[in-house]
């Protein structure tokens, strides 16, 4: 444990610490920073602008977590399910493609979904006459992709307790009378949740500072909470708004990490009661 | 899982199925574009190798790639470690401070932009001659906070008693955690390390700006990234397809020695 | 894990700490010349033709954009750097921060190359911090086969006509799109008083919803496949569609342009600057140079290189013939001071509205 924590103390925390500080101070005119001490950052961040920025990424985060959570926990599921010799080659290929690159990735959804793209030509071919669809630049192209991109995230986090899952344990539970829906809901659910919790972390988290895809697949249409604080850092080169807002934005989603923490904890702890159960 | 009704076999299929198809459709457009003779991805003319021909001329990415291999390589492998025993740790512990879990979140939800402009800001403060040993270890920043979640998943119903039997019977630390937990979390510790080299081999942000002034430590995606103003060339694409096909190769052939070794 | 004692576990998580970043802390070598621009923006064998003309190694790595590369000069110094490639308001931005180091005119005796007027631009008169290595506008590409009227005006672009309706795009850096309200309106593109960037804002919000996209990397590809028809283009991107499809056209509105100028600037913290200043110099040679107009397809200011061009690709390319007196008629982008920070807001609220 000592070497992880002093590994983040000395990369994360201490550096981390130094630049959220400036926070307190206030930009230059010409972008450097001016050393004397404000709070007026932290009242800029409450401008309206900027929560509608974060609940509308929030939002769209949230969406793609959802999605990403129900497909990638039934793929872990029927992962776990297959037979142990051909799991870790599953697993290997559901994160294959993703060892190639973001960007061409996100360019090969964009030949295949734009007006002119394959799927429009596809549909010319047999004979579509129409106005092609759009389907891109769209909150919905934003969210596939970004469901696409942390699929496999989702699937490694549930396979991680799925796989531990004793088939007899299901077949006790079926033994003893229970319909295999209760099954699920009774005894591998709940045993399932801490891994289900940690996807959807990461989808969120991952989606909430992505840009690439809201500016390439939403057309730039659309921008993520992380771009902001990306912004002022880079573009307004306004170091001390940029700490300010990333403190915010730190602070909402430590709040909502610990109850969904909280939540998997108290879930977990069911499931032993659930585990006594079945045994019994 | 023999025991599963054939209806529920079949449904499983169609779920691995319907996902690998979801996953891989963007690939096989992006491995047809690797062979497209046209440079813009607008239309299919002819196929054509130039672009691999044209990859193994261009020493910039090509070195970018090794770069990136060995970044994600070694982050990976710190980091599973790192992890791994943090989540023990913390597992094992039960009880710990709000602190301590706000500390291993914060990795995740730093936006990367913070992360890269204090790491730099911090090593050049200190004098650190960046280059590939920096993205390295701010790489294992986040990693470990990622590995770590996915073993933490893990351990929630581990039953500690296990482990101190083990030590009541005699055996030193090394062996109960060779013997009982590792068989237990290895499954999450192959996944977390997946995750890990998964995220380490796409990041740009922190990458960039921890990298050292020259080529040496310019990864993939910074080379890509920086492509973008005059066009991304199928380049690219051949590159993310030799990576691919040859992960595939080695993940045959390592299947194969497996079964050669536990069959002897 | 063992020590349950926490001052023993802290003492030794600190000095863990410690050791990890004495361990990185090694101190800088000098090295050759290093210089930072985009990929393919100048030409792959520069440098070892460099090191065959003047003896002097070095390397070239990559930037993605602008901010990226000034984001990490501010925060290390620009240790490391020697001569990097920015567009002109970053490097104002760098000099106003103290980071460039004086061109030393003496040394870059090819400085004679650039046209008197590349000499004057209002960013930096008389090249005192920075070179300028292409320059050209901002305008409308458009297909001239799939378009009912031949654009003329901003407003063509940002009120559509209706066989346009979601088939348009605009830049999605922040200066440039702001660049096009700002124009239409016919204000000053680094305009400041917030009553005239409201109206500003105001017309790029409603105009928002008539566009296909936002889109500064692959604006041309799409005008090429016939997915948008219209789009807000850099003079040097639209040829890359000209160079696709003969049928794409680029306009400047009538209400004008900016005047873009990507610059080459020395770094203050730079250990090379004489390797620099003569590696800006065999930039400004007239072969060289030309070898980004006739491969990159922009401008360059650069007088024996631009009348080096071949009339053929002149006539391919009819932005690249722009008499040098029309080009230094626009304004340039300059940086704005504090104003970035309404700049940067009203370009969220842009991209917040529905």
């Amino acid at each position: 444990m000592a070497p992880a924590l002093a590994w983040l103390t000395a990369l994360m925390v201490v550096p981390c610490a130094l630049v959220l500080t400036l926070a307190f101070f206030r930009r230059g005119i010409y972008g450097g920073i001016e050393y004397t001490v404000t709070l007026e950052n932290f009242g800029l961040v409450f401008d309206p602008l900027y929560a509608r920025i974060f609940l509308k990424s929030a939002y769209i985060a949230g969406t793609a977590t959802g999605i990403a959570v129900i497909i990638g926990y039934a793929a872990a599921y029927a992962i776990a399910a297959a037979p142990r010799r051909l799991q870790p080659v599953f697993l290997f290929f559901a994160v294959l493609p993703f060892w190639s690159n973001y960007l061409i990735r996100t360019y090969a959804w964009i030949v295949l979904l734009n007006r002119e793209g394959l799927i429009t030509q596809l549909l010319r071919w047999v004979g579509y006459t129409g106005e092609p669809p759009s389907m891109l630049y769209t909150e919905g192209a934003v969210i596939a992709g970004l469901v696409y991109n942390y699929l496999p995230f989702v699937i490694l986090a549930c396979y991680a307790p799925l796989s531990r899952l004793n088939p007899e344990l299901g077949e006790a539970s079926r033994d003893l009378g229970a319909s295999s829906v209760t099954t699920f809901r009774r005894i591998i659910l709940p045993l399932t949740v801490p891994g289900i919790a940690a996807g959807a972390v990461f989808v969120f988290v991952l989606s909430i500072g992505n840009f690439v895809t809201p500016a390439l697949l939403g057309g730039g249409r659309f921008q993520m909470i992380g771009n902001l604080v990306y912004d002022q850092f880079l573009t307004v080169n306004d170091w001390p708004f940029g700490a300010a807002l990333a403190i915010a934005l730190i602070a909402v989603m430590l709040l909502v990490l610990m109850a969904q923490s909280q939540f998997a904890d108290r879930a977990a702890g069911r499931t032993i009661e659930a585990r006594g159960g079945a045994d019994g | 899982m023999a025991e599963r009704s054939p209806g529920t076999r079949r449904a499983l299929w169609l779920v691995l199925t319907l996902v690998f198809a979801f996953l891989y459709i963007p690939i096989a457009v992006l491995v047809a574009l690797s062979f497209n003779n046209a440079g813009l991805p607008t239309a299919w003319s002819g196929f054509s190798l130039k672009w691999y021909a044209s990859l193994a001329g261009n020493s910039a990415i090509l070195s970018a790639g090794l770069n990136t291999l060995i970044v994600g390589l070694i982050s990976t492998t710190i980091a599973t470690l790192l992890g791994t025993l943090l989540a023990i740790g913390v597992e094992m512990r039960r009880q710990f401070g709000k602190g301590l879990e706000a500390l291993i979140f914060a990795p995740m939800i730093i936006p990367d932009i913070v992360l890269a402009i204090a790491l730099l800001s911090f090593f050049s403060m200190l004098n650190v001659t960046m280059g590939l040993q920096t993205i390295i270890v701010a790489h294992v920043v986040f990693n470990l906070a990622f590995v770590c979640s996915v073993v933490r998943a893990r351990l929630k119903n581990f039953d500690w008693s296990i482990v101190e039997a083990s030590a009541d019977l005699g055996a030193s630390a090394i062996t109960t955690f060779r013997r009982v937990t590792l068989p237990v979390i290895l499954p999450a510790v192959v996944a977390g390390a997946l995750l890990a080299f998964t995220l380490s081999v796409d990041e740009f942000i922190i990458a960039f700006f921890t990298a050292g002034a020259g080529k040496a430590s310019t990864t993939l995606p910074i080379q890509i990234y920086s492509m973008i103003r005059f066009g991304i060339t199928p380049e690219i694409n051949a590159l993310a397809t030799i990576v691919m096909a040859v992960s595939v190769v080695a993940l045959t052939l390592s299947q194969r020695l497996n079964r050669e070794v536990i069959g002897q | 894990m063992t020590a349950t004692d926490p001052r023993y576990r802290s003492s030794k998580t600190s000095s863990i700490a410690l050791g990890i970043a004495l361990a990185l802390s090694t101190p800088a070598a000098a090295a050759d010349l290093v210089v930072s621009n985009w990929d393919g923006y100048m030409a792959p064998d520069a440098m070892e033709a460099f090191k065959t003309a003047t003896g002097v190694s070095g390397e070239v790595v990559v930037h993605a954009t602008n901010e990226e590369i000034m984001g990490k000069l501010v925060a290390s110094g620009g240790k490391g750097y020697d001569v990097i490639f920015v567009s002109s308001p970053f490097a104002e931005v760098l000099n106003k921060l103290g980071l460039t180091e004086p061109m030393d005119h003496a040394k870059i005796p090819n400085l004679a190359n650039l046209y008197p007027e590349a000499t004057k631009l209002p960013h930096d008169v008389g090249n005192s911090f920075s070179v300028p290595y292409t320059w050209g506008t901002t305008g409308l590409c458009y297909r001239s086969d799939l378009v009912k009227e031949a654009p003329t005006s901003w407003n063509d672009l940002l009120v559509p006509s209706d066989d346009l309706m979601g088939k348009t795009t605009m830049l999605a850096t922040d200066r440039w799109l702001l660049a096009a309200g700002q124009l239409d309106k016919g204000f000053s593109v680094n305009e400041t008083d917030p009553a005239k960037l409201a109206e500003v804002k105001d017309l790029l919000i409603s105009a928002k919803k008539n566009l296909l996209a936002y889109d500064d990397t692959t604006f041309y590809s799409k005008l090429v496949s016939g997915e948008a028809l219209m789009v807000q283009a850099w003079d040097g991107w639209c040829n890359y569609g000209i160079a696709e499809k003969p049928e794409i056209k680029y306009v400047i509105p009538k209400e004008g342009s900016d005047l873009w100028v990507d610059t080459m600037v020395v770094m203050k913290a730079s250990q090379n600057k004489d390797a620099a200043f003569k590696f800006i110099n065999f930039m400004l040679d007239a072969k060289n140079h030309a070898w980004a107009a006739q491969n990159i397809d922009y401008k360059v200011p650069n007088k024996p290189a631009m009348e080096s061009l071949p009339a053929d690709f002149l006539a391919k390319f009819p932005n690249m013939a722009m008499p040098v007196a029309d080009l230094v008629k626009f304004e340039q982008l300059r940086d704005v001071g504090n104003a970035q920070r309404d700049y940067a807001k009203i370009v969220s609220e842009i991209k917040a509205a529905q």
